[in-house]
Order: C-alpha cells, then structure tokens, then sequence
C-alpha cells in the first residue's frame, strides 16, 4: 500500500463514520424541529383551518396573525418586561451562586456541608404548598402590587427567582471549582492577589463554561415563568411575556393561530440567548484545558 | 495581619447574598408549610385545628394512591435515567466530534426543552390518538394493525407512553451539561491516545467515561428531581388518567390541596415527598464520591 | 504588580458595595413591610378578579363603557388557569388582600368557607332592594347556584350570596349531516337508539360520542345526569347522606350504563385520555356524530367552523317514563369583598354589568347565554335550545348534601375503569363504597377530637 491509498482510506472511513452519526442524530433532529415548523405553520392559519389543512407552508399565509397575537396579547409591555427580568435574574443567580459555589469548594467551616445539604434541599421540596406561603411572605414583604408602586412588586418577582435558582446553580458549579487545581489560586497569592481578586481574576475566567449553563437555564426559567408573576403582579404594566399567551388560550376557547403567534415570537429570544451562551460554553473550553 | 482577618470574614461574605435569600424565600415558607402540616385546614378558613402529626400518619399508613403515583412517578424516572440520558449523553458525543452541521444540532437538540406543554400535548397527541394516530397509521401500512390502540388511554401504555414524551422533553437538558462536560477534556489525552492505538470504544471507555463521571452525578441528578416532579406534561396529556395510571406526586398534592381543598394534608405529603428525595440525592452524592 | 492590586481593590471595593447594597435593600424591604400601606388619595380602580382570560377583550371594553357612563373606573384582572386562580384567590384572603369584586372556583364547602370567613358580602339586601328589582332580572336557576337556603349544612346565613354573568348547562350535541349519512333525520331519544346509532357509526368507521372525558368533571356531569334520572334525587341525596351503599342495585346499573357505552363502540377510541379542547377539535371538524358538551361549545365551534351544522338535544333517556335532567346553574359569579370599604360601589357596578344592554353585549361577544332573563329573549338558535332547558338543570350545590370530594374522584376515576375495560361496575362500586366508608371513619374521629377539644376549653 501507498502512503496515498493509507490517507484515502483512512479520509474514508472517517466519513463513514460522519454518515453513521448524521444516522443518528437526523431523526432526533428531526423530530426536534417538526414541532417548531408545525407551531409556524399553524400561527400563519386560521381558526378554521389550523386543524383542518395538514399543508406545512398554507396557500394564503396570514402573517398578520403576528401583528394581531403582538397588539392583543399586549407583548409590547410584556416584551420588554420580560427581558428586564431574565436579565436580572440571571444576573443575581450568576453572580450569589459563583461566589457561593467557590466559597462552598474552598473554605470548610463548620456547618459549610450542613448548609450545603440544606441549600440543594429547597431543590426537592414540590412548590405547591410553598406558593401561598411565599404569598403570605411576600406580602408581609410589600412585596406584592397592590395597584400602585412599580418597583417594589418588580423586586418581589426577581428576589424569589433568584433564591429558585440559586439551588441548580450551585449545584451545577460546585463540581466545577472542585476541579480546578488549588495550584492555580496559590501561585496567584503569592503573586499579592486577594481572595476576592482569585475568585475575580482566576476562577470566573475558568469556570465560564459553567457559568455558560447556569446563564442558559436560568434565563429558560425566568423567561418561561409564569405562576410567580400571577401572584404577584395585578396589573398589566408589570407582567411577563407568558401572560401574553393567556388571552388566546383560555378555559374554554383556544385561539390556535394567535397562540401559535405569540409562542413563536416568545421562543426567538430563548433561541438566541441559547445561540450566545453556546458560543461562551464553547469559548470558555478553548480558553484553556480546565482539567488536567 | 489584615489578610488573616479578610481571610476568616471573606467566607461568610461570599455566602452572604445567598444565604439571605435562602433564609427569606426557602427557610421561612419551608417553616410555614411544616407547620401547616400539623393542622386540618382547608386554605381558607381562619381556624385551623391542631391534630399533630395526624396527616403524616394517613399519608404513610392510608393513602395509596399516593404511593401508586409515588412508584409511577419512580418508572417515568427510571427509563429516563437510562435512555434519556444514553441519548443525551451519544448526542453531546456526536456533536463534541466536530461533525459537519454541528451548530445545527446543536441547535435543534434544545428545542423540545423550550417548547410549551401545550404544544407538546397537542402533537404527541396526534402521534397517540387511537382515532387518527399517526402511530396507528403506521403500524397497519408495517401490517402491525394488531397492535394498534389509543396510546394514552391503554393502562398497559399510557405510562411509557407519557414517559416517552417527557423523555423527548427532556434529553436536551442531560445535552448541553453533556456537551459542556465534554468540552473540559483535553483534545490530547484523546491524541495521545490514538497514537497508542487506541480504539474509539477504549478511549471512550478509559478517557471520556471516568472524566465525565461528576458530570454524570450532576445530570443524574437534575433528572432524578425533574422527572419526579412532572406534572405540566401530565396535566397537558392524561390527566393522570386513565384511571390512577398516570398519577404522580406532584398531581396527587395539587389533588389534595385544590380538589378537595385539605391544604394541612398536601403539606404533609409534601413534604413526605421532599424528605425521601433528599435520601435518595444524597445517597447518590454519596455513591458518587465512593466512585471518584 | 501595582495595576493587580489597584484591581484588586477595586473589585473588592465593588463586592462590598454589592453585598451592603444588598444588605441594606434588606433593611429597607423590612421598613416597607412594616408601614401600613398609606390609603391613596385618589381611589384607584374597582379591581375584579376572574380566571375567565378568553373573555379578556369584552371585559376590558365593558369595563370602558362603565367608565363613559358613570366616571368610575374598572379593571378586571384575569388569572388562568384556574389552578392558580384557586391559589391566588386563597393566598390573597389569607393576607386580606382580596380585591373588591372576585370569583370563587371550587365546591359548595369552599365557597361556605369563603362566606364564614367573612370574605363575601351577603346580597340578599342588595338583592331584595326596590321591591326585588335586582333579583328579578335573573334566571331563577342562576341564583340558586349562589344562594344558601335555611338548612344548609354549613352553618351559612340563608341567602343570595353571588352575581351570576352567564348561565349554562351540558347537554349532546348532534352533527346533522353525519346523523343523515347514517340514516337518521333525529337524534335517537332513547338509550337503545343512541347505542345503535354508536354500531352503525363503528361500522362505517366514524367517531360516535367524543366528550372529553380525561376530565374527571364531565364524566361526572353524564353520570349524575343519569343517576337522578334512573334513581331520582331522593334516592342519590340519600347515598351521599350515607343511607344507601354505592353497591346498591340502582347505582350500579348507572354504572353499568358506561360499560353499555364501551361495548357498543359509540365512544371516540381513548375517550379517557381526551381533554375536552381536543373532543371540541374532533367535532367542530365534523369527525365526531356526538359531543356531550357545555354551553360554552357554541362558541367554540362557531369560531372553528362556522359552517358546522348541529343541533343540541338532552343525553337520551333510558327510562321513557323518567324525566331527564342535566347538569346545570350559573357559568360564572361574581362575589362582592365583605371587607372593601368599597362595597356599595362593587354592587352598583355588578348591578350594571347585570342589567340587559350589558349583557346583551356579553353574549354576542362570547356567545353564551346571559344570567339576565330578558337579555335572553331572543338568542340565536343554539343557545336558545340550551336556555331552553335551564328548567331541567341539576347541581350538585343545589343538592341538599354534598357528597364527599374523595368518593367523587373514586367514583369518577372508577367509571374511567371501567371504560378501558379494567374493572366491572360491581367492582367499582365496591371500591367507591370502601372510600366513603374510609371517609366515614375519619369524619367520626375528626368529630370526636373537636368535640374533645372543646371539652379542654
């Protein structure tokens, strides 16, 4: 054998082996992106139709269904509502759960894995019955919207959001600063770095891809949160985007188009922060190997 | 001098913003639920009546509903511990190789997390119907027309069935922690090891697997308590129907505080649930520690 | 090494700028959570809460009328689902910070709690005022649902307690062409006919009965129907009274009448895992011949195909000589805060959302029929054939007890049984019997505790 025949068959057999994932994974992708096609194709429908013409791409395609599901479900409040408080609450889930993580991966005090167990605790007790007793808090608070007062209802909806996420969060990067090597935060003290300029300088750099995914999933769940904002909030000025979608989809009547609309306009930004977060997720990796 | 003092306070004030929130918004609504727990009491009246730990008593000695939906609940978990997270865990694999459309995948493989129960509901309903399903559809064009039912309302399927659509759900969770993970192992452990003739099998086997090990704890986890608490997706298909078949924890409260308005009751049960999940998690954190 | 620690301590600088910020909002939320609440100068608006979200456009507009015409302003806060309603609703009365006007969704024992905790302003003065000038505007039935009489078991002062919006009742709805292609030019009057109308339906591959029946309530709805019409009242209050076992003959034919259903093939495949939207989707496409459906399905299907021609009829009789009945009452009340120093002004405003014009313009905009009599004078013909039969409408609140809410889901979930084949009436009623004889025994010791309780005191 030629060293050419070796390389050719080598090219080959690597994309046998790029056909035999793309087996796998076009299925699954598939069946990923029907729903999302099915939710586009359905928003551009009507009532009539949405159930009844199976076509994907409808003959007369009623794009004004966005204009309709953006003015009557009020997305123009909610919109930028929403986006103020996924920023903010990703925002405080980032910044209390990194420094509590390190703290939880490098000082042991007494009572530190006490704490530890009991904060990954909240995650497992079911929020039913935690839902009227964090009314009762919040009110004691004044904390809920009583028709008048913005910001103080505002901060009733992020704080108890940001102590929702604090549990996954940590939990997420503990393990994370666990396996960065204490070497690294030693040389840098010897170098006159504080503490607090480690955790800055040093440890958040590394940890990035972590901080990727707790980004990613809190501002999923901040974005797609709803039963929170119904507790607290009362008036339109300050709900949610979610709250957008309940006047097309009540107790008794369904309006599939306008809903369809509407979810679709609320999934793009998810999708984009999603598209972002990947890049850090990926960036952070080739940064530098983390683990050695 | 001072650095010994900013060291012995520097912990607590890492801890510090986390441990306010979690007193406000876990400890004390926590502590609200436990006393509840000891009273009958319908969530409106304002005379509760004390009767100790009477509603634990009914709950582990009389209510089997709620261990039927308890063992549901643990089935759903099972199959998604095991394919969920086999599928998950192949994906990031694929996609971590650089595979062509990567991106794409990548993409695509979040969606179903994203999507809205209602949407979700509505196509596997078509998938399932026993009317015009596609399922159906299929099996009598392969000839299997035996085998055709209403998938959802069989008790001998509807179980999987749900378990399947929740499975679908949520693979992409386990993905992208996965992938993340993934990205942490140095591309020339891998090198090295194909220049020592290592089979793909073998450098998954004694490379990606034991440095994927934390990772794996954590998405077990996460998917451990997810799928324990379902309940949108249930809402969203059966019901919980037919019959008790799909019945899970988290309905069986909801049940006992709305349905029949025993709000002392579904406190207990609660947290019954809560505390055999904690066993369970930490028994798992546990394992993992004996394994790394 | 300087610019690091120039950074340094600016970094930290920041941190515990963050964490005294923090610290002090703290504080400062303590503060806030101390004052009262400084009564406002000018009065807001009369706030109204419902779970009713597809009603959202027609409130709103009303809501701006009521402001042209009398200056004061209104703002309905709709919360769905009614999960969350339920719970909003409960936090908010724990707290008292339940808004002047509001729904309450649940059975007759919530409501009476509601009322005994002093939240619901009683209407009977409000209602008797002017020679009975409110109270005459309503379909009689519609009060009732809202009205506790002098022996309830509750302890509730007898009287009208809720504004009823809109009234409704479930009944069978009928595709016409699908009954022609099957050879009938009138829906079956008898159980016989209706169960032969499922074969033939089978036999040409249709869908007979969709009704969505993963829903616990609208099987419900079908079996208390048949129950009072195959037993009667007495006989069915006397169950629940715990005089008459489940196990009875009587009962167990109403369930047997389920399993007629299944094996006749009139039933959708998966009844039991349908919700009741896509029961509506299968009929409004014109697949289905039957829907047991409420009031509120006119609207539905007029919204997904207008052109579908139905009728609406009462489920058939099994018992010629029986009168039929159907579930039926008030759509959705209003309830007035007993504790809103703003009482008079809730009723006014009730009494003008009430009155015809208003709720004329409620039943064209969501198409179902007004609580107000003469506002449903001359309704379109599908709800008129609703409105029609108001006077044969049952509901469980109107029944001199109630029935404990575990042996209804134990009776409902059985029936569910025995639809996909799994158990037999006879077993299920069994089962049904156990529950209430369990539910008996707790309600003696709780019994037993209060009493001892108050011997203490």
């Amino acid at each position: 054998m030629t060293g050419g025949t070796v390389i050719a068959l080598q090219r080959l057999r690597q994309q046998a082996a790029q056909w035999a994932w793309h087996v796998v994974c076009l299925p699954v992708a598939a069946s990923c992106l029907f729903p999302l096609a099915w939710m586009v194709s359905s928003s551009l429908k009507t009532q009539q139709t949405v159930f009844t013409d199976f076509s994907l791409i409808p003959a007369v395609p009623h794009v004004e269904n966005y204009a309709r599901a953006w003015i009557q479900g009020r997305f123009g409040i909610y919109f930028l509502n929403s986006l103020g408080y996924t920023v903010l609450v990703v925002a405080g889930v980032v910044a209390c759960s990194a420094l509590a993580a390190y703290a939880f991966s490098r000082f042991t005090f007494r009572g530190s894995g006490f704490f530890y167990k009991l904060l990954l605790s909240t995650m497992l007790i079911p929020i039913p019955g935690a839902f009227v007793a964090l009314y009762i808090l919040l009110n004691q608070l004044g904390l809920i919207d009583q028709g008048s007062g913005q910001w103080l209802p505002r901060l009733g909806y992020i704080l108890p959001q940001i102590n929702g996420g604090l549990p996954f969060a940590i939990f997420i990067l503990k393990p994370f600063f666990d396996g960065i090597p204490k070497e690294l935060e030693e040389s840098a003290e010897v170098d006159g770095c504080g503490v607090l300029g480690v955790f800055w300088h040093i440890m958040l750099p590394l940890a990035r891809p972590a901080l990727g995914v707790v980004a990613l999933l809190t501002s999923l769940a901040a974005w797609n949160e709803f039963l929170l904002a119904y507790l607290v909030f009362s008036r339109h000025e300050l709900m949610p985007l979610q709250r957008g979608l309940l006047a097309f989809h009540g107790a008794h009547l369904t309006e599939y188009p306008l809903l369809m609309a509407g979810m679709v306009i609320s999934i793009v930004p998810i999708v984009a922060i999603y598209l972002v977060m990947q890049r850090t997720i990926i960036q952070g990796i080739t940064a530098g190997a983390v683990k050695g | 001098m001072p650095s010994i003092e900013r060291r012995a306070i520097a912990p607590y004030l890492f801890f510090l913003p986390a441990l306010l929130l979690f007193l406000a918004f876990s400890v004390y609504p926590f502590y609200l639920l436990t006393h509840t727990s000891l009273f009958e009491w319908d969530g409106i009246s304002p005379a509760k009546t004390f009767i100790g730990l009477s509603n634990y008593w009914n709950v582990l000695a009389h209510d089997r509903v709620f261990w039927t939906s308890f063992s549901q609940a643990g089935t759903i978990t099972l199959l998604a511990l095991v394919l969920q997270n086999a599928l998950a865990l192949l994906l990031a694999i694929a996609v971590n190789r650089r595979l062509a459309g990567g991106t794409l995948y990548r993409t695509v493989f979040f969606l179903p997390p994203i999507l809205s129960e209602i949407v979700v509901g509505l196509i596997w309903f078509w998938i399932y119907d026993g009317n015009f399903g596609i399922l159906n559809e299929a099996l009598s064009h392969l000839g299997l027309a035996r085998f055709a039912r209403a998938w959802l309302a069989d008790p001998n399927t509807a179980l999987t069935a749900v378990a399947i659509i929740h499975m679908w759900k949520g693979f992409g969770w386990g993905f992208v922690i996965f992938l993340a993970g993934l990205q942490t192992i140095p591309e020339q452990l891998y090198e090295a090891a194909r220049v020592d003739g290592a089979s793909a099998w073998l450098r998954f086997r004694h490379i990606t697997l034991p440095l994927l090990v934390p990772v794996c704890v954590v998405v077990s986890i996460l998917t451990i308590l997810g799928t324990m608490q379902i309940f949108a997706l249930i809402i969203a298909t059966t019901g919980g129907g037919p019959g008790y078949h799909t019945e899970v924890p988290i309905t069986r409260i909801f049940h006992s505080m709305l349905g029949t308005s025993r709000f002392g009751y579904a406190c207990a049960q609660g947290i019954v649930f809560g505390l055999i999940l904690l066993v369970f998690s930490l028994a798992q954190m546990r394992f993992q520690r004996r394994v790394s | 090494m300087t610019r690091i620690k120039s950074v340094r301590h600016l970094t930290q600088r920041g941190t515990c700028l963050t964490l005294l910020a923090l610290a002090g909002s703290a504080v400062l939320l303590g503060i806030a959570g101390c004052g009262k609440p400084k009564a406002a100068q000018q009065p807001g608006p009369l706030r109204v809460w419902h779970w009713m979200t597809d009603r959202e456009a027609a409130f709103d507009e009303l809501a701006r009328r009521y402001q042209q015409e009398t200056g004061t302003r209104v703002r309905f806060e709709l919360y769905a689902p009614s999960d969350i309603y339920v719970q909003k609703v409960r936090a908010a009365a724990q707290t008292g910070g339940l808004p002047e006007i509001y729904g309450v969704l649940g059975e007759l024992r919530d409501l009476a709690s509601f009322i005994n905790a002093g939240h619901v302003l009683p209407l009977e003065e409000a209602m008797s005022r002017n020679g009975n000038a409110w109270r005459s505007v309503f379909f009689p039935k519609a009060l009732a649902v809202n009205t506790f009489t002098r022996e309830n078991a509750y302890g509730v002062a007898p009287g009208v307690y809720g504004v009823p919006v809109d009234v409704m009742n479930v009944q069978l709805f009928y595709n016409k062409r699908l009954l022609a292609t099957l050879g009938l030019d009138q829906p079956p009057d008898t159980w016989e006919a209706f169960l032969d109308v499922g074969r033939r339906a089978a036999a040409q591959r249709l869908i007979g009965f969709v009704s969505g029946w993963a829903e616990l309530w609208l099987i419900d709805c079908f079996a208390t129907d048949y129950a009072i019409h195959e037993m009667g009242m007495k006989q069915v209050e006397a169950t629940y009274r715990g005089k008459v076992p489940y196990t009875d003959p009587d009962w167990v034919r109403v369930l047997g009448r389920f399993a007629e259903l299944r094996d006749s093939g009139v039933l959708a495949e998966g009844i039991v895992a349908m919700g009741n939207k896509r029961a509506e989707q299968l009929f409004a496409n014109g697949q289905a011949v039957f829907a047991f459906n409420g009031t509120w399905g006119v609207n539905v299907y007029q919204s997904m195909n207008p052109a579908l021609e139905y009728g609406v009829v009462m489920p058939p009789r099994t018992d010629p000589n029986r009168p039929m009945v159907t579930w039926g009452g008030a759509g959705s009340s209003f309830f007035v805060n007993a504790k809103s120093p703003r009482r008079e002004e809730a009723i006014a405003f009730l009494t003008w959302l009430t009155a015809e014009p208003q709720q004329r313009y409620l039943t064209e905009a969501t198409q179902n029929i007004p609580a107000n009599r003469s506002a449903a004078a001359d309704l379109p013909a599908p709800l008129a054939a609703f409105a029609d039969d108001m006077d044969d409408t049952v509901h469980p609140r109107l029944f001199s007890v109630q029935e404990e809410s575990t042996v209804i889901e134990a009776f409902d979930k059985g029936i569910q049984s025995i639809l996909i084949g799994e158990r037999t009436p006879e077993e299920v009623a069994a089962r049904v019997q156990e529950t209430k004889r369990l539910e008996a025994s707790r309600r003696a010791t709780r019994a037993a505790r209060q009493e001892g309780g108050h011997a203490i005191d």
